[in-house]
């Protein structure tokens, strides 16, 4: 359904991404791996729409997306839940649910968008914290947040960068449970930006590491251990 | 007259001023305060404003010819503010110094114009007649106070353009579009959100709101090609001891600002008042940056 043929990206002058060729199936969970700085945020936005292709051709679901802008992929189906979760801090956890809505049509209040319940079933701490603001939640919360804003929009594709980072044990557990379930359940393809792997091992069918703006390996979660690419992580 | 009396038509008196000043904060703090764009021209579309009731009074002179004129001034300049988003202002984004400097060349061209077209010397807009005259107190303790009626309505409109503005950024659908926009762009738009649109209606609605305030100008003193240049210092000043991006905060650096300055012409001229207000606003930066109401998160400290 995504397909990244040869794409390049860069700020200024100086390249982040080479030739990265890159495809995911309908309903498949990928993760993408690799060690800091290599590109994979950026490779993530890219996808989004949220930073400038140089090279290469983008296509989602037989459509060349190439040159849409950010605002019309998320419309078409692809969800970005990015690094620092980008909750919207003044706006009530309601609020940030409802504007999941902007994917899905021009009217993003009224009777005819109520919060999806499964949204609350999977987060329940979100039904708790409804009229919050989206600022003083702590990471977990937000993450949760985030992610449950992203099913709202109704995806065919969500890009998750790092949900794990910096969060308690047992709210990753519970991440992991439902992104398992947003794949398993909903159909929704996911792709992952990880460096935890037991982690990433755990949501994915099949992974890719990047080094250096470059894609180096790639393989299947389902055959390989993680420690066959072990070395390509450590610092 | 009481000294009682005098005192009180002192407040009204700055209370008046402070609700034109708010008039002309309001639409900066939509354009300045919101999208952070420096709009140096916002003052001349507060005198386009005023042309534009002037105008409409020359063809309608009496009873309805007034609300129809701020219907005008508000739709006139709010489209105008949105040719100018989109020839100018959106090609900038990002780029404040150029953006100063272009709108400031857009100010020069619209002065010169105002000029060409109406001349040098101030057109009067004659207030309609439920608008004209004063409440005068003749009894009591207020003995001797004088109300203009006009100021009075302008005290009046200010409010309630101050409540509509904040139904529409907090509030309605459009405050939500709004607030994402201003709090995360990138994430706005990644969610599905037209930023370009949103940037677009914002513009315009700062844009008519300063024509309003130009229209309700109009019936306290001439519409004259430079009266944009007398408000636009007081409107920023305002923008910013408020605290940007807070609406309730323009409304409060209003009020202080209007009494402020009324307070002091009581006791020196103007300049001297002018003088003293600068370096009151200069102090109070010094040790409030962020303004009244200043907008504080964890996420926002980050950036």
């Amino acid at each position: 359904m995504l397909k990244l043929e040869e794409v390049g990206a860069a700020y200024g002058i100086s390249p982040v991404l080479t030739a990265i060729r890159l495809e995911i199936a309908e309903g498949e969970a990928v993760a993408l791996l690799g060690r800091n700085g290599v590109g994979k945020t950026t490779l993530l936005r890219t996808i989004a729409g949220l930073h400038p292709m140089t090279a290469g051709r983008l296509t989602f679901e037989d459509r060349d997306i190439t040159m849409m802008p950010a605002y019309k992929r998320a419309r078409h189906g692809i969800a970005l839940v990015p690094q620092g979760r980008g909750i919207f801090p003044h706006l009530t956890v309601e609020q940030n649910l409802l504007l999941g809505f902007s994917a899905v049509s021009e009217s993003i209040s009224g009777a005819k968008n109520e919060i999806p319940a499964y949204v609350f079933e999977m987060f329940p701490a979100l039904t708790r914290l409804r009229a919050r603001k989206g600022g003083v939640l702590s990471g977990g919360e937000q993450q949760q947040l985030a992610i449950g804003r992203a099913l709202v929009a109704q995806p065919r594709l969500m890009l998750l960068d790092e949900p794990t980072e910096g969060i308690q044990p047992s709210i990753v557990k519970e991440i992991g449970e439902a992104l398992n379930r947003i794949r398993r359940d909903m159909k929704i393809a996911i792709l992952l930006v990880e460096q935890y792997l037991q982690f990433a091992w755990t949501i994915s069918d099949r992974y890719y590491v990047m080094q250096r703006g470059r894609i180096v390996k790639s393989g299947d979660t389902r055959v390989q251990s993680p420690d066959a690419i072990a070395h390509l992580m450590s610092v | 007259m009481t000294e009682f009396a005098l005192l009180i038509g002192q407040g009204f008196n700055a209370v008046s001023v402070a609700s034109i000043l708010l008039l002309a904060a309001l639409g900066l703090a939509l354009s300045f305060g919101l999208m952070g764009v420096i709009n140096m021209a916002h003052g001349e579309l507060l005198m386009m404003g005023g042309y534009l009731t002037y105008l409409t009074l020359q063809y309608l002179p009496h009873g309805i010819g007034y609300p129809i004129g701020m219907l005008v001034a508000f739709a006139g300049t709010a489209i105008f503010g949105a040719i100018l988003e989109v020839t100018l202002i959106r090609r900038l984004y990002g780029r404040p110094l150029d953006t100063l400097l272009a709108t400031w060349g857009v100010s020069l061209i619209l002065q010169q114009a105002a000029r060409s077209i109406f001349g040098p010397i101030g057109n009067e807009v004659t207030a309609p007649a439920w608008l004209a005259g004063s409440i005068r107190i003749s009894g009591g303790l207020l003995r001797g106070l004088d109300l203009p009626v006009s100021r009075l309505f302008i005290i009046m409109l200010s409010a309630a353009v101050l409540g509509l503005v904040a139904l529409l950024t907090t509030r309605a659908r459009m405050g939500m579009l709004v607030q994402a926009v201003h709090q995360d762009r990138s994430m706005a738009e990644a969610l599905g959100i037209n930023t370009r649109i949103v940037d677009l209606l914002v513009f315009a609605i700062g844009s008519g709101v300063a024509g309003l305030a130009g229209s309700a100008l109009a019936l306290i003193a001439p519409v004259t090609p430079t009266v944009g240049q007398s408000y636009i210092v007081y409107a920023f000043l305002v923008v910013i001891v408020g605290g940007l991006g807070s609406l309730l905060g323009t409304a409060m650096a209003a009020l202080m600002v209007g009494l402020f300055s009324a307070g002091w012409q009581i006791f020196t001229s103007v300049s001297t008042s002018d003088v003293l207000l600068l370096v009151f606003v200069i102090a109070f930066i010094q040790f409030r940056p962020r303004g009244m109401v200043s907008i504080r998160s964890r996420s926002l400290e980050e950036t």
